[in-house]
């Protein structure tokens, strides 16, 4: 083997598995049962799953028929929307939080409209963080399930619309059966990366204890407070969890058709 | 009574589909030809999963040209079935029922009734992925008739098996599309399929069609290299003057029965006769030709001879060894006049 490609691609592997050791070997593990059901811990891991998991559901709901779009209806302006879809995936997440607030704040383009006709405020409050979370895991969703749409054979929703199935009773009896490991696969990635999310976060949801502090803002705002141990011990509970999703992620892609 | 009536243009870059189609109730019509031919095309157009791009589609009394395929009231036996891999097998029969507003109960009624006429009564609780090649195919047929379809579409319904199951199948088949009281179309490139299960042939080359008839007709008068190639003969166009025939290059055949115009001959590969000298006597066409290769055939050996004329022979291996067949070998072919079929090119 050549030590050019070697030598570099040891220390990459390195590289990556370093900091995680690092973390590993700084837990306090003598006070890590009292730490991890200390309130805090609970609350803002109780608020992360919570959000993450709503954010989740709306991403399905509004990612799935957008993908669906994608993969099967020809429209003029199709490969502009797909770029569109993209923008969030490629933004500073940070940069999103001030997008999100100039469009949906109590002054912004439609959140005044919602504020004044609705009474509904969503900065700084749970439903915001749900909607900075679903603003950035949304695209990771559309792409695995529009790929998924287009691996899956359109002949099969052929079959059905012979034996008299209409465009959405096809979807939903066939196309969303056949795509359904694709689609939780898509799901998983999503729910992870709004596990992780912190800019749009922090910035279009503030940082509140209880209400829009996720475990995320919680490491950062402990850290900041000069508590190094329960900023290692939160860390671990994410990196836990996101082990555990790329396990279950790495087992739906294996079946995946 | 005819129940199809159809006239499909489909029209796809350079590729022309421009076929007529007409099939009675009860009637099997097969449309044959060769892969790319348009079969397939002609297939979808009727379901409506390929739109028309001119012609009409009529139906008993319905005019379906521009009606979406689920309210079409035809039924398609896909090539590989497409059976849906998420549903058991009944759940796959049930299925059309289900869209035509059975409910559950009755729709599964029906699905076991259909699953016990193809004689997969036990298999209902089986996913696809568990049935056999043979078995998928029951399914599927079960499936598309299982919505009592007034015109039933099968696409190459037995291309996906192996030679035994396909007997039995073929054998099967032939006895379902008897008791289907609407049409049937089926769309096949072998031969038999068509012969065996077909009333009537419909041949289509380059998306149109070149014969039609009943498997007598087409076997005994073919009209294109395709067809006769199909049903094993030699066939040459020409220009008839009596009992002679004048093909391409000059070459004049003697037929025993008198035509005028143009017209086709046509003679079996066993009624060539070879000869190392040139043979004399009896009313026959002799020729001198040249072997150009020889491969087995049944118990027999066919040659194919290049001369002034074309043409495929079958002889005996002791006629063979005879001969002394090498390629390149200068012979003499002789065909009686009696042999030959002679009939006009309308």
């Amino acid at each position: 083997m050549p030590l050019p490609l070697l030598l570099p691609a040891v220390l990459g592997l390195v590289f990556l598995i370093l900091p995680v050791i690092g973390l590993l070997a700084r837990v306090p593990w003598a006070t890590l049962p009292h730490r991890l059901t200390s309130p805090e811990v609970l609350d803002a891991l109780r608020l992360s799953v919570l959000t993450a998991t709503a954010a989740t559901v709306c991403c399905l709901v509004l990612g799935v028929p957008l993908a669906w779009l994608l993969a099967r209806v020809t429209f003029p302006g199709r490969r502009i929307v797909r770029a569109l879809i993209t923008v969030p995936l490629v933004l500073p997440p940070v940069v999103g939080g001030i997008a999100l607030l100039l469009a949906l704040g109590r002054r912004g383009l439609v959140g005044q409209w919602l504020d004044e006709t609705f009474g509904i405020a969503l900065p700084f409050t749970t439903a915001g963080v749900v909607v900075a979370e679903s603003f950035v895991a949304l695209p990771f969703l559309v792409i695995a399930v529009e790929g998924a749409l287009r691996g899956a054979d359109v002949r099969y929703e052929e079959a059905a619309a012979t034996l008299g199935a209409g465009r959405w009773t096809t979807f939903t009896h066939v196309t969303l059966p056949l795509v359904g490991p694709g689609i939780a696969a898509g799901a998983v990635l999503c729910w992870a990366r709004a596990l992780g999310e912190f800019g749009a976060t922090i910035t279009f949801a503030g940082n509140f204890p209880g209400v829009t502090q996720t475990m995320p803002l919680a490491v950062y705002q402990t850290m900041e407070s000069g508590d190094l141990d329960g900023a290692v011990v939160l860390s671990l509970i994410l990196l836990a969890v996101s082990v555990t999703v790329l396990a279950a992620l790495r087992d739906r892609w294996l079946t995946a058709p | 009574m005819t129940l199809l009536d159809a006239h499909l243009v489909v029209e796809r870059g350079t590729f022309r589909l421009d076929i007529a189609l007409t099939v009675a109730a009860g009637e099997t019509v097969a449309l044959l030809g060769p892969n790319g031919a348009g079969k397939t095309t002609a297939l979808r157009a009727l379901a409506g999963l390929t739109p028309l791009s001119g012609g009409h589609l009529r139906l008993g009394d319905r005019e379906l040209t521009r009606t979406p395929p689920e309210q079409r009231p035809i039924g398609v036996v896909f090539q590989d079935y497409l059976l849906f891999p998420h549903l058991s097998a009944r759940d796959n029969v049930a299925f059309g029922p289900r869209r035509h507003g059975a409910d559950r109960r009755a729709a599964h009624a029906v699905a076991d009734r259909w699953l016990e006429r193809v004689g997969l009564a036990e298999h209902a609780r089986r996913k696809p992925r568990q049935l056999s090649g043979g078995q998928a195919q029951r399914v599927a047929l079960a499936r598309a008739l299982a919505v009592d379809p007034e015109l039933l579409l099968l696409d190459e319904p037995l291309a996906a098996l192996d030679a035994r199951t396909r007997l039995d199948t073929r054998a099967e088949l032939h006895r379902h599309l008897g008791a289907h009281p609407g049409a049937a179309l089926l769309v096949t490139h072998d031969p038999l399929d068509a012969l065996v299960l077909a009333d009537r042939l419909v041949i289509v080359e380059g998306g149109r069609v070149v014969q039609e008839g009943d498997a007598a007709t087409i076997t005994a008068r073919p009209r294109t290299d395709y067809v006769a190639q199909l049903v094993g003969l030699n066939l040459f166009r020409g220009r008839g003057t009596g009992t002679h025939v004048e093909v391409a290059g000059g070459f004049a055949l003697t037929t025993a029965e008198a035509v005028h115009g143009n017209a086709f001959v046509a003679f079996p590969p066993s009624a060539v006769a070879l000869f190392t000298r040139q043979p004399d006597g009896s009313p026959r066409n002799t020729w001198p030709a040249v072997l150009r290769d020889i491969q087995r055939h049944g118990d027999n050996l066919r040659v194919r001879l290049d001369g002034p004329i074309t043409v495929a022979a079958d002889i005996t291996p002791a006629a063979a060894a005879h001969l002394d067949l090498v390629p390149g070998r200068q012979l003499w072919a002789a065909v009686k006049a009696t042999e030959t079929r002679v009939y006009p090119d309308l």
